[in-house]
């Protein structure tokens, strides 16, 4: 089966629809699917809900899908650093739910293995807790969390084989995998697709079978917070 | 005088222990990493790596290779990357021994919030519950008072909570407070602070 598409808008072709639930991997803007980001703005397809841990930034990311209106919710830990998407959100416009991070991670795994729930200490007896199943273990209390089944995930990878064995970078791995892994389809950029055989199948940080369909393309790969160090003097 | 920012990062560091596994939050927190010394620390930045090394020198930089805070770093020979939910699957699983962060307000019970206010913008409470809620220790670092002057230790949160009875110890700059049964416990005074001076600034209920 043919997985290597000739760009994003082809890749997409057929799995965009209004209201969908879309899981997007990249935290802050690094490892984010920028291609695919675009080519959904592009495709105009609206009220969509974003299962992504940050909302990007005003020109970049799913900031650009917040400019054009396309987004009804965000399930997200993190949304600093976007005046739009604060904007928005104080006007109404904009839904949005509040997960922790590693709350948000599990539940995207979770799905993508079959869990459609799981028990965690983290947030009991705070607002995230509020309405949530509580449950005893051992002495500790635990509430109840569920399983986030999109319908599509978008993700970045480094690179790729034709089979869609997925290679990451460094720190850009992040949310990409389990939200690669809990969508019905999954879509994947990546910066270089390579030779069948030619990936170590012992390096392959994701396997093919959770991906679908894939593009290869340039990345911008912006910079959030360029911090540096002064070279000391020989 | 009470301690500066950088006296209280050295503080912090004197709490961990050779060969712990840490995490460090924005803010002062992020200053402790300079006076480690001799000490064999990991440092682990929760969007999925652990050895995190060094902002990087100009021309340098790797916008695939930040930490939490979305700041440039550097790895180390150690370094060893990984997915967020693997991140805080050890996060979670307990394997990582301490955490040290900031605050808004800390009770006597240990109830800890960092978050959000009411009212004003909220942007996230990002990995900050389930690192509370899952590491060994967890140590606050903050000024002991707000800018109006009145105490950040209290007898109980005003602010929503980021995890409720999770904090171990407190350090100020005007000492060290461990977190026991019935309040707050003095460990020390920063240098030319009086225990009078402290206890004037403390709202909770110091045993």
């Amino acid at each position: 089966m043919k997985k290597v598409y000739a760009n994003a808008t082809e890749a997409l072709d057929g799995l965009l629809s209004d209201g969908m639930l879309i899981a997007a991997g990249g935290f802050g803007l690094c490892g984010i699917p920028e291609l695919l980001l675009n080519a959904i703005k592009d495709s105009g397809v609206k009220d969509l809900t974003f299962a992504s841990n940050n909302a990007g930034v005003d020109d970049f990311g799913i900031g650009i899908l917040l400019q054009t209106r396309q987004v009804k919710k965000m399930i997200s830990s993190y949304v600093g650093e976007n005046a739009e998407f604060m904007r928005q959100y104080l006007s109404g416009e904009l839904e949005l739910e509040f997960n922790p991070q590693g709350t948000l991670a599990e539940r995207m795994r979770a799905a993508g293995c079959g869990i459609p729930g799981f028990y965690t200490k983290t947030g009991v007896g705070t607002v995230i807790a509020d309405g949530k199943e509580h449950k005893d273990f051992g002495g500790e209390t635990y509430i109840l969390e569920e399983g986030i089944f999109a319908d599509l995930s978008i993700v970045k990878a480094w690179k790729a084989d034709e089979t869609g064995n997925l290679v990451f970078r460094k720190t850009a791995r992040n949310f990409n995998p389990p939200a690669a892994m809990c969508g019905k389809v999954c879509v994947v950029e990546v910066e270089e697709i390579v030779p069948t055989g030619s990936l170590d199948p012992d390096s392959i940080h994701l396997p093919g079978i959770y991906v679908h369909r894939l593009i290869q393309g340039a990345h911008e790969k912006r910079i959030e917070q360029r911090t540096v160090r002064q070279r000391e003097d020989a | 005088m009470p301690w500066d920012r950088n006296q209280m990062a050295a503080r912090a560091a004197n709490e961990l222990e050779d060969g712990m596994y840490v995490n460090l939050g924005i803010g002062i927190p992020t200053l402790v990493a300079n006076y480690v010394g001799d000490k064999d620390i990991t440092l682990q930045s929760e969007n999925g790596m652990l050895g995190m090394g060094p902002f990087p020198y100009e021309g340098e930089e790797d916008p695939d290779l930040i930490n939490a805070g979305k700041q440039t770093i550097t790895e180390l020979r150690r370094t060893a990357y990984f997915d967020s939910a693997q991140s805080f699957g050890m996060i979670r699983g307990g394997k990582i021994a301490a955490a040290i962060l900031g605050a808004m307000e800390v009770a006597e019970n240990g109830d800890l919030a960092n978050w959000m206010i009411p009212g004003k913008l909220v942007k996230g409470m990002g990995g900050a519950m389930d690192l509370v809620a899952g590491v060994g220790r967890v140590i606050v670092v903050m000024d002991h008072t707000n800018k109006h002057g009145d105490s950040k230790l209290l007898k109980e949160c005003t602010l929503p909570l980021t995890g409720k009875g999770v904090v171990d110890m407190i350090i100020t700059n005007l000492g060290v407070l461990d977190v026991v049964e019935g309040g707050l416990r003095i460990v020390e005074l920063a240098d030319g602070v009086s225990e009078d001076e402290l206890r004037a600034a403390t709202e909770a209920t110091i045993v």
